[in-house]
């Protein structure tokens, strides 16, 4: 078990600018953790630090078990498909950690997401939901403990967007942690149970869904749930 | 006239020659180009920026310096000397590689640097790195590469300089195309020049054609 997660006076500064102010979180097995926020509050690069695409400027991310990088993947905002078969690509993220078999369980992880019927097809011809779907399967075939999901559905058509979320919760519901980060509310409570709310690179808040959204308790998070909430 | 030029066999054994010998320096060129330029494309070491600004000077390498510098190596009393390879094709083909090489490699560097921007975050997530990353961005971008070997291909098979040096421009071993033609226009021979240059921008026009098609079907196919 690589959870629970801790994170210590995380400190991310690019350009001149802090985008992430220390902040310390910990994070459980279990329920599903929402990062909500404006754009530019810090929610892709924190989540970034933590799987560790970026190095912080201070502070430490402290997994539970040696070994971390193996058990957690991540799906982007824009999924980024290799020139080769929708197969393919799921199987080379599988032959790169050493998975015998990447063939076939490759096959399994495209049925989950129900893209067999494309396994041939060259994945850059697909539409943007085959190919997050496709970049949920490449995720998924991992068996991770751990997914982060940036922003998965911000380029999707709201039928994309349901079908992304129909697999985001079987992934739940099957036992990986799912970290995200959206700007919506409306997701953050179909796939929430609790929720981050990122202010200018600072957690402002952070409560469990049922309470956050009746009831934000800060004040920039009560602002967002207002503005946001006629589009949600 | 152009008839007669056309018809005459040794002229066919000068265009088979040229090609062999700018083809193999391509394809050499290529093996060892190609995965060069991605490792400084993805690699990050000390003196990264010093090498790249040296391998696109190399580009503009003067093919004559290049043919002296083989030549030295090759001659008898060079350290290459005992192979005894100066004045044979494979001279001609290994001077064509210095000159081919840097073009396929720094235009493969710019390209796999381009493309490791949008594909590095994806594979680091996968737990890809060092050569693997790089030959997975090659491979995935290797119909654009195409335009780096054509750039290669250009040079080898309009070069002059470098062959007429190593290759010493002997008529039946190691005379090419372009030698000939500078031969022939310093002799006065106009219309077999003239032909000859003729056959060579035919050929490279012919070449260049292919490939496109070929990259044009893939990018259809793959995306």
């Amino acid at each position: 078990m690589i959870l629970p997660l801790r994170i210590e006076e995380l400190t991310f500064v690019a350009g001149g600018r802090t985008l992430i102010d220390r902040v310390s979180l910990e994070l459980e097995a279990g329920p599903s953790t929402i990062i909500l926020g404006a754009n530019g509050a810090g929610k892709s690069v924190l989540m970034r630090l933590m799987h560790g695409l970026l190095a912080p400027t201070s502070g430490r991310v402290l997994w539970n078990a040696e070994g971390a990088r193996r058990c957690q993947a991540m799906v982007f905002q824009r999924p980024v498909m290799l020139r080769r078969s929708a197969l393919a690509n799921v199987a080379y993220g599988l032959k790169v950690s050493g998975s015998p078999q990447a063939e076939r369980m490759a096959m399994d992880a495209l049925e989950e997401v129900g893209l067999t019927h494309v396994a041939r097809h060259p994945a850059r011809v697909l539409s943007g939901g085959e190919q997050q779907r496709l970049a949920l399967a490449r995720a998924w075939a991992l068996h991770p403990e751990v997914l982060f999901l940036d922003e998965p559905t911000a380029n999707l058509d709201p039928g994309a967007t349901r079908e992304i979320e129909t697999v985001i919760k079987a992934f739940d519901a099957a036992g990986t942690k799912i970290i995200m980060s959206t700007h919506s509310l409306g997701q953050a409570r179909r796939l929430g149970d609790e929720v981050i709310f990122l202010h200018q690179g600072r957690v402002a808040e952070r409560a469990p869904v049922e309470r956050f959204f009746p009831q934000p308790a800060s004040p920039e998070a009560a602002a967002f749930v207002k503005g946001e909430l006629p589009w949600a | 006239m152009l008839d007669g030029i056309l018809s005459d066999p040794r002229l066919w054994h000068i265009v088979g020659l040229s090609l062999a010998v700018s083809l193999s320096a391509v394809a050499i060129a290529t093996v060892l180009g190609m995965p060069l330029g991605a490792a400084i494309a993805v690699g990050r070491f000390p003196g990264r920026q010093a090498v790249i600004v040296i391998l696109n000077a190399l580009m503009g390498l003067p093919p004559v310096v290049v043919g002296l510098f083989i030549y030295l190596l090759l001659s008898r009393a060079g350290p290459l000397g005992s192979l005894g390879l100066l004045f044979t094709p494979p001279a001609m083909v290994i001077a064509q590689t210095v000159l081919v090489l840097p073009i396929i490699a720094a235009l493969a560097r710019q390209s796999v640097e381009d493309a490791w921007r949008e594909y590095e975050e994806q594979l680091r997530s996968l737990g890809v790195h060092g050569w693997r990353g790089a030959l997975t961005v090659l491979w995935d971008i290797r119909f654009s590469l195409v335009t780096a070997v054509l750039a290669g291909l250009g040079r080898a098979s309009a070069e002059v300089g470098a062959v007429m040096i190593v290759g010493g421009n002997i008529d039946g071993v190691t005379r090419v195309m372009t030698t000939t033609i500078a031969l022939e226009t310093s002799k006065g021979d106009l219309p077999l020049a003239l032909g000859l240059g003729l056959v060579l921008i035919a050929i490279v026009l012919a070449l260049n054609a292919a490939a496109d098609l070929v990259k044009q079907a893939a990018q259809r196919r793959y995306g």
